[in-house]
């Protein structure tokens, strides 16, 4: 049943990912990036991740894309791409050189590992199958060992939304002055 | 039985399609969307390491992976948005001279 779930979930995940890559459209991308997610998170739910499957859903593509999707329409840039054309010459030989060595030392540092042997590394924390829930142990970890880094998230997501509505607010006569300054 | 390692290598795969994304394609908002891809290939590293070593710890960081990645998009689509509005239709080509 795993091995179904996983070869199905990994069909989707990769044909999303290629989907984002190739798309001409935006608004086509964003939609395959939803696929992704998805099957990201059906992924995480096969490695008993079930608190950060929902917020994969919620987070990614409920909040995430959603975002995406209204900027594209915010900007009207939805028109097609033209892929055919390649501005820098030799670009897409040489990023699939390094998608290809980027891979390739991946995989064969995987599979020379102990995991890929199939052997497994013995550490000692708290077993995560055990009897309590999931939410629980993550909880457990966060607010004790990692509480400092949760309030420090706080900060960086209050920081991050007052630095959105400061760069996107339209500063009209600052702007206007330069604008003039340019043009002459 | 799936074992670790293949999911590793999924991981692996989703990481380069996202990367060789990010390095070919020009449009600023799906460069955005390669990260995102690169971002959630960590991610399921992190899960399935958590799991394989039986630690929670690989969780919780996929937690502060989640929260990073969505403040890196409000801004990086703030950023977008200002540039847009002062060169519309701009590309990351068009960006390579950021001068005053």
């Amino acid at each position: 049943m795993e091995t179904a779930v996983f070869i199905v979930c990994a069909v989707i995940v990769l044909a999303g990912a290629l989907g984002v890559v190739l798309a001409r459209n935006p608004v086509h991308a964003a939609l395959s990036l939803v696929g992704t997610l998805f099957g990201m998170a059906v992924l995480f739910l096969n490695l008993e991740a079930h608190f950060l499957a929902a917020v994969q859903i919620i987070v990614y593509a409920g909040a995430i894309v959603v975002l995406f999707l209204f900027v594209i329409m915010l900007l009207g840039v939805d028109r097609l791409e033209d892929l055919s054309v390649e501005p820098i010459t030799g670009q897409r030989t040489l990023a699939a050189l390094v998608g290809l060595g980027t891979f390739g030392l991946a995989v064969a540092f995987i599979l020379s590992s102990d995991i890929g042997a199939g052997g497994h590394i013995q550490v000692l924390t708290l077993d995560i199958t055990d009897q309590y829930s999931n939410l629980r142990q993550i909880a457990d970890v966060l607010f004790t060992d990692y509480v400092y880094a949760f309030e420090a998230t706080a900060a960086l997501l209050t920081i991050s939304v007052v630095g959105a509505v400061v760069m996107s607010r339209r500063m009209a006569r600052k702007d206007e002055v330069q604008e003039t300054q340019v043009d002459d | 039985m799936v074992t670790a390692s293949w999911y590793l290598i999924l991981a692996a795969a989703l990481f380069t399609i996202g990367a060789v994304g990010l390095l070919v394609r020009r449009n600023p908002l799906i460069m955005f969307m390669c990260v995102e891809l690169m971002l959630n290939a960590v991610n399921l590293t992190f899960i399935t390491f958590g799991r394989e070593l039986n630690d929670i710890g690989g969780q919780v960081s996929v937690f502060f992976v989640l929260v990073v990645a969505a403040a890196e998009v409000v801004v990086g689509l703030a950023i977008v948005v200002a540039i847009n509005r002062r060169r519309p239709q701009a590309t990351a080509d068009d960006l390579s001279a950021l001068k005053g």
